[in-house]
């Protein structure tokens, strides 16, 4: 059994005057691959933006409770959000490339956290980012062109290598496939078992296929509550509640 | 049966629909030839007034460069050489511009000169030193009234009184196209000198130092606290009500007509801080004053046009938001905000009333060379030429109408190629 790499408590989450999520309590292991699934709506993408605080981008958003990554609280004013964010990448819905070359788009978070001291390195870095995310054989001899001109796949796997260049421990994907082809899908989902290997994942999908093939832990989502969290094979073949259950089986959602 | 009635009505429906788009395309063709005409007919008012502008008319005197009269000798230095008396050349060569003038004739031959004609014949012995004790034939530039008469521009079919040159000085100048003594050529004045009570040595030289030197001002006053003022607002700004009231307000001064800012420009800049009046320095600033909001309203419309999928994509690698701005959404917001800044410049270019207020009206005979020397700006300047009386003015401030028109084409033209230059990059 690993440890628990983070333990949310008694998350609440206002937009405003209406609440979005209802008292969220989880315990995600390290170097697992835990899905979130549950209808359009239902909190999911908000729980895993309260991980690295990108909801304090939204101006109405509230946040309470608790979250601990590696025991350290993150939900409170104290919190270096920066270094949060290079420890926990994100990867997002759409493929978002900087409009810069496939290069700085990998070499920019090294760059701006000073995790390199010379060209050489930095290089190294950029090229090693662009193998693990199964990339570097694609694009080694163009590494000068824009990042925009690669296939939507090929920017989803930029995007990957961007947020493995900080070397942070956990990866937070909101619907890294929403965008992508059956292929491209393919492609991502086996690059995701890989990295399960050093990385805590942690995926937000529609798709349940995709989170039965790449999760060892499912939590299901419904109208901002955590319904039921277990083994993914549990969930989908003999989840305890009948929600989980119609959901799964395409009774709603 | 009640499908076919459907179809029936469908079809029925659809002449009128099909007609309707018919008549909406003739209504919007028709409303872009209308302007397309009117604009074609302002173009060609400007231009069949104003060509002529470019041209002067220049007249073939002898000059006698006899030593006795310049009271010079041919070793005098360069120093006495500029005290020669080149007004008696002049008078002299007028007496004999024509065999046998009376007292009262050669009084009006003198008037088919320009009043530079003296610093002509002077020059032309400075350049050429050598033509002492010799005859020359000099082109020196003609009156305004002759210029005018040639180009036809005035008439010469109107009562004596009512003419600028009555009816002997008409035989004369007819006299001198008879003997290919006056020809026109390229107003090289129009464009090297600044303005001057005489037409035909009226340039816009000083007008246009003087838009470029407040033009400058604007820029270097505006560019930075528009680019600082719409960063701070768009990216970094609590949402509250003073942050509201800011915006609001910036849009209500884009609104303001522009002689109330130069009615501050008049009470604050000059009577308060007591800079030097008629100069590109409190002209900038009353202007930048002026197109500030219009240029922050820019560029906020470019910040927020940057997809905000970039910025979130620098913060989650564990960008700073200052660094996540200035790294990523600046940078793509550059073509937007450059084109927000020169159709501001654009709009200072053009604006009259707030210079007037600050005592740019003044008359200015020289080229300004600098921030604060007194100068004039193109569009105050085409105001002076249309009030002025003189008909050799008119064509000038058609001139100076189109040099104004082609100085926004000219700016419009690298806004257009800096969006296209940078945008293209990716």
């Amino acid at each position: 059994m690993s440890n628990s790499k983070i333990l949310a408590n008694g998350v609440d989450v206002y937009y405003g005057s209406k609440q979005a999520l209802f008292g969220i309590s989880m315990d995600i292991k390290e170097k697992e691959v835990t899905a979130l699934i549950g209808p359009s709506g239902c909190g999911k993408s908000t729980f895993l933006r309260c991980i690295n605080r990108m909801n304090d981008l939204i101006e109405i958003c509230k946040v309470s409770g608790s979250i601990k990554v590696d025991n350290e609280e993150i939900i409170s004013e104290k919190t270096d959000v920066v270094s949060l964010r290079s420890k926990i990448g994100m990867v997002f819905q759409k493929p978002n490339p900087f409009p810069k070359s496939i290069f700085d788009n990998v070499a920019y978070g090294p760059t701006i956290h000073g995790l390199v001291d010379s060209k050489n390195e930095l290089e190294e870095i950029v090229h090693s980012s662009l193998k693990k995310a199964g990339l570097f054989d694609e694009v080694k001899d163009r590494l000068n062109e824009p990042g925009t001109s690669l296939s939507g796949g090929q920017q989803q796997r930029l995007c990957i290598a961007r947020a493995i260049a900080v070397n942070p421990e956990i990866i937070l994907m909101d619907e890294p496939c929403s965008a992508l082809d059956p292929i491209a899908t393919a492609i991502i989902e086996e690059l995701i078992d890989e990295l399960r290997l050093n990385y805590t994942i942690i995926i937000v999908t529609h798709s349940m296929q995709q989170a039965a093939r790449v999760s060892q832990k499912t939590c299901f989502f419904h109208l901002g509550e955590l319904i039921e969290t277990g083994e993914t094979n549990k969930i989908f073949t003999n989840p305890d509640n009948t929600k989980t259950q119609d959901y799964i089986t395409g009774r709603f959602g | 049966m009640n499908n076919s009635i459907a179809k029936e009505k469908i079809v029925s429906l659809r002449k009128k629909r099909s007609l309707e788009d018919m008549r909406f395309k003739y209504y919007g063709f028709t409303a872009m030839c209308l302007s397309l005409a009117v604009l074609v007919f302002l173009l060609y008012t400007i231009f069949s007034k104003g060509y002529t502008a470019f041209q002067k008319t220049i007249v073939l005197l002898e000059v006698d460069y006899n030593q006795e009269v310049l009271k010079l000798t041919p070793d005098s230095s360069d120093e006495d050489k500029e005290k020669g008396k080149f007004f008696r050349v002049k008078k002299q060569a007028i007496e004999n511009f024509f065999p046998d003038l009376s007292k009262s004739d050669i009084k009006l031959v003198k008037k088919l000169f320009s009043i530079n004609v003296d610093k002509e014949i002077k020059d032309y012995f400075l350049d050429n030193p050598e033509v002492i004790n010799t005859k020359q034939q000099i082109w020196v530039t003609a009156h305004s009234d002759v210029d005018q008469l040639l180009k036809g521009n005035s008439r010469r079919d109107v009562p004596e009184d009512r003419r600028k040159l009555n009816d002997i000085q008409l035989s004369y100048v007819d006299q001198l196209v008879e003997e290919n003594r006056v020809k026109q050529v390229f107003n090289n004045f129009f464009f090297t000198k600044a303005d001057s009570r005489h037409p035909e040595i009226a340039g816009v030289a000083g007008s246009f130092m003087g838009s470029l030197f407040t033009l400058f001002t604007v820029f270097i006053l505006s560019f930075p606290i528009a680019i600082g003022a719409s960063v701070y607002l768009e990216e970094f700004a609590p949402k509250n009500r003073i942050t509201e009231l800011i915006e609001v307000n910036i849009s209500n001064l884009a609104a303001v007509p522009s002689i109330v800012f130069g009615l501050l420009g008049l009470g604050v800049l000059l009577n308060v801080f007591g800079l030097p009046r008629s100069t590109p320095l409190v002209g900038g600033s009353v202007l930048a004053l002026m197109t500030l909001p219009t240029i922050i309203i820019a560029c906020r419309a470019s910040l927020k046009a940057v997809p905000p999928s970039i910025k979130e994509g620098a913060l989650a690698v564990g960008a700073t938001k200052t660094q996540a701005v200035f790294h990523h959404v600046v940078p793509l917001a550059l073509p937007g905000t450059l084109t927000g800044t020169i159709i501001g410049l654009a709009q200072a270019l053009g604006e009259t009333a707030p210079l007037i207020m600050i005592g740019m009206i003044a008359f200015i005979p020289n080229i300004p060379t600098g921030l604060t020397e007194p100068s004039a700006a193109l569009p105050v300047q085409i105001y002076l030429w249309v009030e002025s009386a003189e008909r050799g003015f008119q064509e000038k401030s058609a001139a100076a109408i189109m040099v104004i028109l082609i100085f926004l084409f000219m700016m419009n033209a690298i806004a257009v190629f800096l969006r296209n230059r940078f945008e293209r990059k990716w």
